[in-house]
């Protein structure tokens, strides 16, 4: 009897006796995560889940991300398969209008040069040492784009994707932080205070309804490895605008939203195990990810230069700063510099129509690097 | 070296691809304004 009872008082302290120094600070880390997230508004939607799940992989003898374990099965199911990511997008395009990219066409070449951080970025980590396909997977984390990055590390990085997917949207986060230095630095106070004017666009239903159809079959021309990604996103675009689903888009917007962002969440919190997230590579990857983020921005900033050198002072350069995913982050950062020098100046309708550009950009962006590595072989 | 001139490649390719790409999206964008002209609503339509 005595034997009996030390076994079983054994098998209850196990856990602890085999808690080891970086399962404790990967749950520390996932508490910092839920802490962020409630006390300042950073993400929440994703770090509660990401944060609990980085505390739940880390309890030792649990098994959970074993063969079989609840979050293996979770995993395997939504971010092995590429569906998750696929899913959210699903949910963006119901939620996003993209009128505003009609607003000015032209100036959607911002949100194309908003994605040249995420190449420069790669070259950067390919000097670090990290392998061709690490680098393309740390470069994206610039498109300050969750899913795509996600999808992009699952399938050819699946050792970063933890690292990859909380640096991703601890950014997206940040943005308010991160952009506006960089903003001023590369701007001067008259390029600043630039009044683009109020710009009020009416665009016939018809239009809203084509336009979705023809970017899915434009991009997935240009780029076919892209079509899970933008043509998730331009389905749940086109319930919204087609106008006769209305249920479908609420779903979209709403329960399928909220589920598999929660699912996506726990996952990606699953892949923070101590002993693969605690490492050196880590940190170069949260480093990289914030060069990727800091050279999108200045590459949108001096192509906005350029613009507004050829129009003859007519653009703002800050607008360049919203071509990337962010939304709507991003534009808001751009109004709220742009106001800080002239109160009388409104970037926002500007600065939301190339970071609505810059959604579908992140995706391009993604897509034609896909194209490249698999027509290269190297996946 | 090798890695310098893939990573080089894949950023003129990739940076190049996402310009014009986005700049033909653009002119679709504009094309479709134009086939769709938003109608312009009659001014005096409740006076009788």
């Amino acid at each position: 009897m005595l034997e009996i009872i030390k076994i079983a008082l054994s098998a209850l302290v196990e856990g602890v006796m085999n808690m080891g120094f970086n399962e404790a600070l990967m749950i520390l880390i996932g508490g910092l995560l839920i802490f962020l997230a409630i006390r300042y508004g950073f993400e929440p939607l994703l770090l509660i889940p990401i944060g609990f799940g980085a505390i739940l992989v880390n309890l030792p003898m649990t098994g959970l991300m074993e063969p079989g374990g609840l979050l293996r099965v979770i995993y395997d199911a939504g971010i092995v398969t590429e569906l998750f990511p696929c899913l959210v997008f699903i949910g963006i395009g119901a939620m996003a209008d993209f009128t505003p990219i009609f607003v000015n066409p032209k100036i959607l070449l911002l949100s194309a040069a908003g994605q040249f951080g995420i190449f420069l970025t790669v070259i950067l980590a390919l000097l670090l040492g990290f392998s061709k396909v690490d680098a393309c997977a740390i470069g994206i984390i610039g498109a300050c784009d969750g899913p795509t990055a996600i999808y992009f590390s699952s399938q050819y990085a699946p050792g970063l994707i933890g690292a990859i997917s909380v640096a991703a949207y601890s950014y997206m986060s940040l943005v308010p932080l991160i952009q506006p230095p960089v903003m001023r630095m590369l701007t001067t106070k008259k390029e600043r205070m630039i009044n683009m004017g109020v710009s009020k666009i009416s665009v016939r239903p018809v239009v809203k309804i084509l336009f979705p159809i023809i970017v899915t079959i434009f991009v997935s021309l240009l780029a076919p490895k892209g079509a899970p990604l933008i043509g998730m996103l331009m389905l749940g675009n086109f319930l919204r605008e087609c106008g006769v689903v209305a249920r479908l888009s609420s779903t979209a917007q709403n329960e399928l939203a909220n589920i598999v962002t929660l699912l996506l969440g726990i996952s990606i919190g699953a892949t923070m195990s101590g002993d693969t997230f605690v490492r050196l590579i880590t940190l170069k990857v949260f480093a990289l990810g914030l060069v990727a983020i800091i050279l999108d921005t200045a590459c949108g900033v001096l192509l906005g230069k350029l613009m507004c050198f050829l129009s003859g002072g007519k653009i703002n350069p800050l607008i360049g700063a919203a071509g990337i995913s962010a939304f709507p982050m991003s534009a808001r950062c751009v109004q709220k510099v742009g106001q800080q020098e002239n109160p009388q100046n409104f970037l926002l309708m500007h600065a939301v129509s190339v970071n609505t550009g810059g959604q579908v950009g992140s995706i391009m962006a993604a897509a034609i690097m896909i194209s490249i590595i698999i027509k290269l072989g190297l996946v | 070296m090798e890695n310098l001139e893939f990573g080089l490649s894949l950023a003129l390719v990739g940076m190049g691809g996402t310009l014009v790409g986005l700049y033909i999206l653009g002119l679709i964008s504009s094309l479709l304004l134009k086939i769709f002209p938003v109608k312009n609503q009659p001014a005096n339509k409740d006076k009788k």
